[in-house]
């Protein structure tokens, strides 16, 4: 989790996409911009990148 | 006490558990599956000491993952919700039916065929419309409903076509007429906690494909065939669909990381603290039900 929220750009538009300060890492995220899925890869620092494809054995 | 997050996707729903988890005062060890390497030796093979985590919650998107990662953490020695066993049999709708049929769980007829031709005879067996499925599949994703024989007779050759040799285990079910929906039960151990209602416009009734949630008062009968269902399956936190019908109550699906956004609002039930308390009585070694509990030692793959 991180402690204060804070935007990181889009890899795709690099729009600033805003990063609640309780995510987790793992959390797909939509830029606000471009409508892009990005993944949240890593807290500290934030990073992001392009959210992969739903597999075929994905659900619940 | 120490309980590992096995994960792929953060979800809502494990947002809202990790936040249940922290309010107990636990540590919490997130076990991202995709970033992880498992090695096979443990500790002594200079991976992490699994045996220091009282209990793993597997939440991954990923069945294939979480069942191979399921079965080396219990082998190791450490207590999985739900056990690997559980996800081996309600990740296969063919393992799934087997299981309720021998428990006496009353399902929608069902057949299995390894070819076109086999599948096509199985489909006329049961009549049109008959619903061909992926045996391993969720979020209501590459179901086909074959209302003629020239409609099977196409999906049948694609599958078999263009899908991998998982698609020519032609899983075929009866078409239920379920009014436009279906229903939930959520169990935890030996408890039904709650029920939705599934509404849909389209035949399928998923969540996650637009159907929406609704509360549904629990009967007896419902009780008894989820709880039912739960102990056919190998017990622990589980997500009974079922249909309901003149006859009575079909089990459909049995799910094993179940979803449950939508469904804290309508039935006004705390599902993640459900969750916890099993998942922290299952790292505490307490018996909390009569249903069979995840193996605590290190005695080899469950058979």
């Amino acid at each position: 989790m991180t402690t204060t929220e804070t935007t990181v750009a889009c890899t795709e538009c690099e729009a600033p996409v805003r990063i609640e300060a309780d995510a987790l890492a793992g959390e797909i995220l939509a830029c606000g911009s471009c409508g892009a899925e990005l993944e949240l890869v890593q807290l500290t620092p934030a990073r992001l990148q392009l959210a992969p494809e739903v597999e075929e054995d994905w659900g619940e | 006490m120490k309980v590992g997050i096995l994960q792929s996707r953060i979800r809502i729903e494990e947002k809202l558990i990790v936040r249940e988890l922290e309010s107990r005062g636990v540590e919490l060890v997130p076990i991202p599956v995709e970033r992880e390497v498992f090695r096979l030796g443990g500790a002594a093979d200079g991976g992490r000491d699994w045996a220091a985590l009282d209990v793993v919650l597997e939440r991954c998107v990923s069945h294939s993952r979480a069942l191979s990662a399921l079965r080396m953490l219990e082998t190791l020695g450490v207590p999985c919700v739900n056990a690997w066993k559980v996800g081996e049999v309600c990740g296969d709708k063919l393992a799934t039916n087997l299981a309720l049929v021998a428990a006496g769980v009353p399902v929608p007829a069902a057949r299995v065929a390894f070819t076109p031709e086999s599948a096509l005879a199985a489909i006329e067996e049961l009549g049109y419309p008959a619903v061909i499925k992926p045996a391993v599949g969720s979020w209501g994703r590459l179901l086909a409903r074959v209302n003629d024989r020239d409609a099977a007779e196409a999906v049948l050759e694609h599958k078999a076509t263009l899908g991998t040799y998982h698609h020519s285990i032609f899983y075929v079910q009866e078409h239920v007429e379920k009014g436009g929906r279906d229903l939930r039960v959520f169990v935890v151990g030996d408890e039904a906690i709650c029920a939705i209602e599934r509404r849909s416009d389209h035949w399928i009734t998923n969540t996650a494909r637009g159907a929406v949630a609704s509360k549904r008062e629990l009967d007896d009968e419902l009780v008894a065939i989820s709880l039912a269902a739960a102990r056919a399956v190998g017990g622990g936190i589980v997500a009974i669909d079922l249909f309901e019908t003149p006859a009575g109550y079909l089990v459909n699906e049995v799910n094993y990381t179940m979803e449950f956004r939508n469904s804290i609002e309508p039935t006004g039930v705390d599902i993640p603290a459900k969750i916890v308390d099993f998942v922290l009585a299952v790292g505490e070694g307490r018996e909390l039900s009569a249903l069979p509990a995840p193996p605590r030692a290190a005695a080899g793959v469950p058979s």
